[in-house]
């Protein structure tokens, strides 16, 4: 009952206006390990406060494409727009140990009052309490969580995340949805999220896309409510699955896992 | 009640010790073992309190800890210097490194005929023997633990658009921290082991003096006393160090619970 009350009260949060300037644009963007080109000629725009999934096997190049968006490593010259004010989470949370917690959120922060923003983020994300706490003493949804809250409290305009919920269990991952979707509707910035789980992309984003052979391959955006997305959720996967390379009922793998490469695409 | 004692006491790591210590009581009083071979426990305690009240004691380890001190310093602060130099830049590596890595095939006790001949016999090659020596753990792990440092928490916190300082200060340096203690540690005992061999260098005072004079008395008794006061000293080095770790790490999850 209460899930549907929810459901009705969702509404598409920020509609992402194709006039808007892109807050990310890559033309042609092309990323390169010696011999091997990762990313080959890839275009993408993001909107500002727009929720993006990308999705792609294994070796694909999100993280890729994601370290470039996110500054840390240098795009040598390309045609790449992004914001200067931007954040990542890693799946990993990348939380200094020897730092408290609210210290870890304030890394780098500079002015006065530091330790009341990291609280204010901190409150956000439900961890108020754990202030002080030091960041091995976490389980791994609240290193997350603080990981989240260090990212916003830069107010960024575009929050990167690679993968963030994947070592988490589904229960925790489901929580973790809903904070991600609050706090982008909070913030209102632009996302793009890595994920290996089609069913978090429906659940989650405006747009999807799939990375393969160094290009978006796909792109699916979904206007129907988050809510109500239930009935969707098959088809879509079904559809997106086919195009990552096998479909549920051919790999024999559960459902909502992405197959590795097939050996032809992998040479 | 007496029985229950014994029992516990049977249990207990001090139990072989305490048998040791009576055995060889028993057996230097009955004469088993001679006075100029090793004095009797007793004789030993006895010779400790009255070197302790005639300031003899007190007088020399003072002695032997300023040497041990100031050489401590000059070494330690010489490595931590040379591996900050040698782990945050690539040439400071090319120019430190390749030296140290020399050094260190070198017994730094070899050393001590040369220092001989250039620092004389005074305190100078002393304290430049324990410097020495205690400069390379602290270098050799300070070193590696910076470049150890996880490099997905600098990747992450820059990210967060760190400077290149603000990266050493935040995440380099603590993350090297732990890397530093066990080098100190080792530092710490080798001091106190160049210590011993340094004092034989025609000291007039120290510890290493009040052996060597005992010797040439037969003075069983007086070398034990030094020995005991060398345990002790390496007792008391690991404890500072085990202190400073504790208040250092707390951050570590073993240290939290505990
Ligand atoms: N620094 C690097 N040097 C050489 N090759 C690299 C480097 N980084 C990534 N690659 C290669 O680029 C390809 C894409 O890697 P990337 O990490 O972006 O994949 P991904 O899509 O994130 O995969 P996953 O879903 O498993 O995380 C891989 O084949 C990887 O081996
Ligand atoms: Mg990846």
């Amino acid at each position: 009952m209460d899930a549907r009350l929810q459901f009705l009260a969702d509404t598409p949060a920020a509609p992402a206006s194709p006039a808007a300037d892109p807050i990310v644009r890559l033309n042609r963007f092309t990323r390169r390990f010696g011999d091997v080109t990762v990313i080959d000629g890839l275009d993408l725009a993001i909107q500002p406060g727009e929720f993006v999934a990308l999705l792609g096997r294994s070796g694909s190049g999100k993280t890729t494409l994601l370290r470039t968006l996110a500054g840390l490593d240098s795009a040598d010259g390309q045609d790449v727009t992004v914001p200067t004010a931007r954040a990542v989470v890693f799946q990993d949370a990348r939380l200094l140990p020897w730092k408290k917690v609210w210290r870890n959120v304030a890394l780098g922060l500079k002015g006065a009052d530091i330790r009341a923003r990291a609280q204010h983020a901190l409150k956000e994300v439900g961890l108020g309490h754990r202030l002080d706490a030091w960041p091995l003493t976490l389980s791994g949804g609240e290193a997350q969580r603080v990981a989240l809250a260090r990212a916003l409290v830069r107010e960024p305009q575009l929050l990167l995340l690679d993968e963030p919920f994947a070592a988490l269990d589904a229960l925790t991952r489901l929580r973790m949805h809903e904070l991600v979707l609050a706090l982008w509707r909070a913030h209102g910035c632009a996302v793009l999220m890595v994920t290996h789980d089609v069913d978090e992309a429906v659940a989650l984003a405006d747009r999807i896309l799939v990375l393969d052979g160094g290009r978006i391959a796909a792109q699916e955006r979904i206007t129907i409510a988050r809510g109500a997305r239930a009935e969707l959720t098959l088809p879509l996967k079904e559809k997106l699955l086919g195009i990552l390379g096998g479909t549920p009922a051919h790999s024999g793998l559960p459902d909502h896992v992405i197959p590795f490469p097939h050996a032809a695409a992998g040479a | 009640m007496s029985t229950r004692i014994l029992a516990r006491l049977a249990r207990s790591r001090w139990s072989s010790p305490l048998v040791l210590l009576v055995v060889w009581e028993l057996a230097s009083r009955s004469g088993l073992i001679p006075e100029r071979t090793l004095a009797a426990p007793s004789a030993v305690v006895a010779t400790l309190w009255t070197m302790l009240v005639s300031g003899e004691l007190p007088q020399n380890l003072l002695v032997s800890f300023w040497r041990v001190g100031l050489g401590l310093s000059i070494g330690v602060a010489a490595g931590v210097v040379l591996a900050l130099v040698a782990g945050l830049s690539r040439q400071g590596e090319a120019a430190v490194d390749p030296i140290m890595q020399i050094k260190r095939t070198i017994p730094t006790l070899a050393l001590t005929p040369l220092f001989i001949v250039w620092f004389g016999i005074g305190e100078t090659p002393k304290v430049a023997l324990i410097a020495f020596a205690s400069m390379f753990p602290v270098y050799l792990n300070l070193y590696s633990g910076i470049r150890g440092v996880d490099v997905r928490l600098l990747e992450g916190a820059r990210s967060f658009g760190l400077s290149q300082a603000e990266l050493i200060w935040h995440v380099i340096l603590p993350g090297a921290l732990p890397a530093l203690l066990t080098g100190l540690r080792y530092s710490l005992s080798i001091a106190i082991l160049v210590l011993v061999v340094a004092e034989q260098i025609n000291a007039s005072a120290g510890l290493g003096y009040l052996i060597n004079n005992a010797r040439d008395f037969m003075r069983t008794d007086i070398i034990v006393v030094c020995l005991m006061v060398y345990a002790v000293l390496g007792l008391g080095a690991d404890a500072l160090v085990r202190t400073i770790e504790r208040r250092a790490l707390v951050w570590r999850p073993s240290l939290i619970k505990a």
